[in-house]
C-alpha cells in the first residue's frame, strides 16, 4: 500500500514537473528573434517572390504563430483551443515541421524508438559492466585490477564522447569489421522487424552503446567500489569471515546488498547525462535517433520540431528517474516512509 | 644536582627541549592554509596537476610569443602538411635544433599532396625572430616569436590543417578560450549556486521549497540538448568575444543546481550551531551571518567541488563548438579546431587534425586530479 501511494505521488510530481519543463522549453525555443515562417516571409519579400508568401502566411495562422506568446504556448500544449479546436501535445498533435514540410509525428516516428533503444542499451551496458568490475575492484582493492579499472575510468571521464566515438568507429571497422554509421544496414530501413534486421541493429549498436556508457559505467563502478570498501571494513564482515564463510558468498550475501542502494539510485542521476551523450554521439555517428533531428531543427528555428524533441528528451529522463526511484523504494522501505516522520 | 645557597635544588644538566613533542604540537599551532598545503602535498598526482595547470594558465597571455605562427595565418602551399620533427643531429653530428625544408609532390595514386623532406639541407631554427604580429597579453602589439622556421622551411610541430594553418600554434591560441570558458562558467554557477543555496538553506520555508523544486527540475533534465537550444538562440552577428561570454554563461547557468544543493545542506546543519545563534542574538542581519559566519565555514569545500565541475564545462564548450553551435570560426578554441576532424575520412588520412583532443584530455584529467587532491586536503576525515 505504501509503495502504491508512493508511486502515485511520484507520478503526479513527474507530471507537474513536465508542465513546468514545457514552459521552460517553450521559452528557450522562442528566445531567438522571429520564427521560421516570418524569416521565410522576409526572405521571400526581399527576393520579390510573392507566391510563397501566401502559403507561409496561411501556415502562420494555421499554427497560430501570429498569437501572443502565452496563447501560443496554451495552444501548443492543448490547454486552449486553437484554429482547429483543442489540438496540442496533450491531444497527440505535435505540430508541423516547416523545415522538412511534414508533420512532426511522421518525422520522428521511428527515431523515438531508436532513441529509447540506444539509451536502454547504454543502461544495460552500464549495469553489466559496473556491477562485476566494481565488486572485483573492491574485493581486490590495491591490485592491478583495481588500478587498471581506475585508469580506464579516468580516461573515459576525460575523453570527449564524440571523439571516442570517432576513434572507436575507425578502429572497430578496421580491425573488427564493425559497420560504420547508422543503426542498421541500409537494406533493412523501412522493413518490418525480422530476425536479420534485429541482428543488424544489434551489431550497429555495439560502438554507440560503448561510447555512451563508458563514462557512466566508470563513475558507477568507482562509487560501487567506494561503498563496498566502506562496508568491508565493518565488524559484521569480520564476523562472517571468522565463521569461516567463503569470501565470495559472504560478499554477495552481506556487504553487496548494503552497497547496492546507491547503485540503483545513481541511475536516476545518470540518465540525464546518458541522454545528453546519446544526442551528441548520434550526431557524430549518424544514428537515426532524434539527436540529428534536434540539431537541424535548432539551427533552422524549426519551432515545433525542436520543441517536441526537447519535450521527448525531458520525458525520457523524467521517466528514467521515476523508474529508478520506484526500484529504490521497492528495494529499501526506509525511502518509502522517509518523508513522513520528519 | 647542586644545592643553591637559598636551599633550592637545581639540575646541572643543560635544559633539553623535547623536540618530538614540539613537532607533534606544531600541527596545532599551524595556520589553516599551511595545514591545507601540507595535506595537499601528500597527494602527488594532485600536486603535479596543480603545477601543470598553473603553468598552463600563466602561459595563456604569452601564447602568441610561444607560437611560431599566428592562428589565422594561412600557408597555402602547405595544406594538410604532416607534423615535422625538430632534430638535433644531422648525419650523426650535433648541429643544434634544425628542420628540413619540405617539397610538395602530387601523389598520382591517391591524388593528394605529399610533403617530402629534403634531408640534405638542414636549416637551423631561428629564435626571437620576427613573424606575424599579435598582441602580447592582449595589449602590447609585437611581432617577436620565441622560435620560428628559417627562411625556406616551415615548422609544423603538429602538422597543418585544411587551410594550411599551423595546428600547434592554433592549439596554443585555442587554449586561451578553451581554458577560460570553464573559469567564467564556474564563476557564474558559483555566484548563482551560493546565493540561491544560502537563501534556501538559511530562510527555509516557502523559498526553500521553490528553490528546491527548481534544482530538482534542472537536475533531471539532460544538459546538452538545453545547452544546444540556448546557444542556438545566440544571434549570429555577435562578435566572437560576446559569443564567448554568452556561451560560458550558458554553460554556467545549468551547472549551479549541484552547488546550490551542497550549500543548502551545509546551511541546514550549520544554522543550528551556537555561534550562529549568538551572532543572531547580537543583532546581526541575515546577510552578515551568511557572509561572515556561515560561508567561511565551507568555502574551501565549495572551491574543491567547483574545481571538479570545471572539466564538465570545458568538455561542454568542446561539444558545442564541435557541433557548430558554440564558438564560431574566426575564434580559435579546441572545439572549433576539432570541428575539422568531424568525419572519419579526415581522421584516417590526416590524423593530426585530431591532435587538439590531447590537450583536452590532459587538462580535464589534471582538473580532476587537482580537485580530488584539494578535496582530500580540505576534508581529512573523509575516508
Amino acid at each position: 500500500m505504501g509503495l502504491l501511494r508512493f508511486a502515485v505521488f511520484r507520478f503526479l510530481t513527474m507530471l507537474a514537473t513536465l508542465v513546468v519543463v514545457s514552459v521552460f522549453i517553450f521559452l528557450i525555443i522562442n528566445l531567438p528573434p522571429g520564427d521560421y515562417l516570418s524569416n521565410q516571409i522576409n526572405e521571400l519579400r526581399a527576393t520579390g517572390q510573392s507566391n510563397g508568401i501566401a502559403k507561409a502566411e496561411f501556415l502562420r495562422q494555421e499554427y497560430s504563430l501570429d498569437q501572443p506568446m502565452w496563447r501560443q504556448y496554451m495552444i501548443w500544449m492543448g490547454f486552449m483551443p486553437g484554429p482547429h479546436g483543442l489540438a496540442g501535445m496533450l491531444q497527440g498533435e505535435f505540430g508541423w515541421s516547416f523545415e522538412f514540410d511534414k508533420p512532426v509525428a511522421d518525422l520522428v516516428g521511428g527515431a523515438l524508438w531508436m532513441t529509447i533503444l540506444v539509451n536502454l542499451a547504454a543502461v544495460v551496458f552500464i549495469y553489466a559492466v559496473a556491477l562485476p568490475l566494481g565488486v572485483i575492484a573492491a574485493a581486490r582493492s590495491k591490485t592491478w585490477i583495481d588500478y587498471t579499472s581506475a585508469l580506464v575510468g579516468y580516461l573515459g571521464l576525460a575523453t570527449p564522447n564524440f571523439l571516442l566515438a570517432l576513434i572507436l568507429f575507425y578502429y572497430g571497422n578496421r580491425y573488427l569489421n564493425l559497420p560504420i554509421g547508422g543503426l542498421m544496414d541500409p537494406q533493412y530501413e523501412g522493413q518490418p522487424m525480422s530476425f536479420d534486421k534485429m541482428k543488424s541493429v544489434l551489431i550497429h549498436l555495439i560502438i554507440p552503446t560503448f561510447v555512451i556508457g563508458t563514462s557512466g559505467a566508470a563513475a558507477m563502478m568507482q562509487r560501487l567500489r567506494a561503498n563496498l570498501l566502506d562496508e568491508l571494513g565493518k565488524p559484521y564482515v569480520e564476523t562472517a569471515r571468522a565463521k569461516g564463510m567463503r569470501e565470495s558468498s559472504m560478499l554477495v550475501k552481506y556487504p553487496l546488498r548494503v552497497a547496492f542502494n546507491p547503485f540503483v539510485a545513481d541511475i536516476g542521476t545518470l540518465i540525464p547525462s546518458l541522454v545528453s551523450g546519446s544526442v551528441l554521439v548520434s550526431v557524430v555517428l549518424g544514428l537515426q535517433t532524434i539527436g540529428p533531428l534536434l540539431l537541424t531543427a535548432l539551427k533552422s528555428q524549426d519551432l515545433f520540431l525542436s520543441a517536441f524533441v526537447l519535450m521527448f528528451v525531458a520525458l525520457l529522463t523524467l521517466i528514467g528517474t521515476l523508474v529508478s526511484d520506484l526500484l529504490l523504494a521497492l528495494l529499501d522501505p526506509r525511502i518509502r516512509f522517509g518523508g513522513r516522520n520528519k | 644536582m647542586s644545592i643553591r645557597p637559598d636551599g633550592r635544588f637545581v639540575d646541572d644538566t643543560p635544559y633539553e627541549r623535547d623536540l618530538g613533542a614540539e613537532a607533534r604540537n606544531a600541527e596545532l599551532d599551524m595556520s589553516n592554509s599551511r595545514l591545507l598545503w601540507l595535506r595537499f602535498k601528500q597527494h602527488k598526482l594532485g600536486l603535479i596537476s596543480a603545477i601543470f595547470l598553473l603553468l598552463a594558465y600563466f602561459s595563456l597571455p604569452f601564447a602568441g610569443f610561444i607560437a611560431p605562427y599566428t592562428p589565422n595565418e594561412r600557408l597555402e602551399d602547405y595544406i594538410y602538411a604532416p607534423p615535422q620533427m625538430i632534430s638535433l643531429f644531422h648525419d650523426g653530428q650535433f648541429i643544434g635544433p634544425h628542420v628540413y625544408p619540405t617539397v610538395a609532390e602530387m601523389d598520382l595514386e591517391t591524388f593528394s599532396w605529399k610533403y617530402v623532406p629534403d634531408k640534405d639541407t638542414p636549416l637551423p631554427l631561428e629564435y626571437f625572430c620576427e613573424g606575424g604580429s599579435y598582441r602580447l597579453a592582449g595589449v602590447y602589439v609585437t611581432d617577436k616569436h620565441m622560435f620560428c622556421a628559417p627562411e625556406g622551411a616551415t615548422i609544423f610541430l603538429f602538422g597543418a590543417d585544411r587551410l594550411g594553418r599551423d595546428v600547434f600554434s592554433r592549439i596554443l591560441y585555442g587554449a586561451q578560450l578553451s581554458l577560460t570558458v570553464g573559469l567564467v562558467g564556474i564563476t557564474v554557477s558559483f555566484v548563482i549556486g551560493i546565493v540561491l543555496g544560502s537563501i534556501a538553506g538559511y530562510f527555509g520555508g516557502f523559498l526553500d521549497w521553490v528553490i528546491n523544486r527548481v534544482i530538482e527540475i534542472l537536475r533531471s533534465l539532460p544538459e546538452l540538448p538545453l545547452w544546444l537550444a540556448l546557444s542556438a538562440a545566440v544571434p549570429s552577428h555577435w562578435s566572437p568575444v560576446a559569443v564567448f561570454f554568452i556561451i560560458s554563461i550558458i554553460l554556467g547557468i545549468l551547472d549551479w543546481p549541484g552547488l546550490a544543493r551542497a550549500v543548502r545542506s551545509k546551511f541546514l546543519s550549520l544554522r543550528e550551531e551556537e555561534f550562529v545563534k549568538a551572532a543572531e542574538m547580537m543583532g546581526a542581519k541575515p546577510s552578515r551571518v551568511i557572509r561572515k559566519h556561515l560561508l567561511p565555514n565551507f568555502l574551501s569545500h565549495l572551491i574543491a567541488s567547483a574545481t571538479l565541475s570545471i572539466p564538465a564545462m570545458i568538455l561542454g564548450e568542446t561539444a558545442l563548438s564541435f557541433l557548430g553551435l558554440g564558438l564560431r570560426a574566426p575564434a580559435v578554441s579546441w572545439g572549433v579546431m576539432l570541428n575539422d576532424a568531424q568525419n572519419l575520412a579526415s581522421i584516417e588520412i590526416y590524423p593530426w587534425t585530431a591532435i587538439p583532443m590531447l590537450p583536452i584530455v590532459i587538462v580535464v584529467l589534471a582538473f580532476n586530479f587537482f580537485g580530488d587532491g584539494l578535496r582530500d586536503a580540505m576534508d581529512p576525515n573523509r575516508s
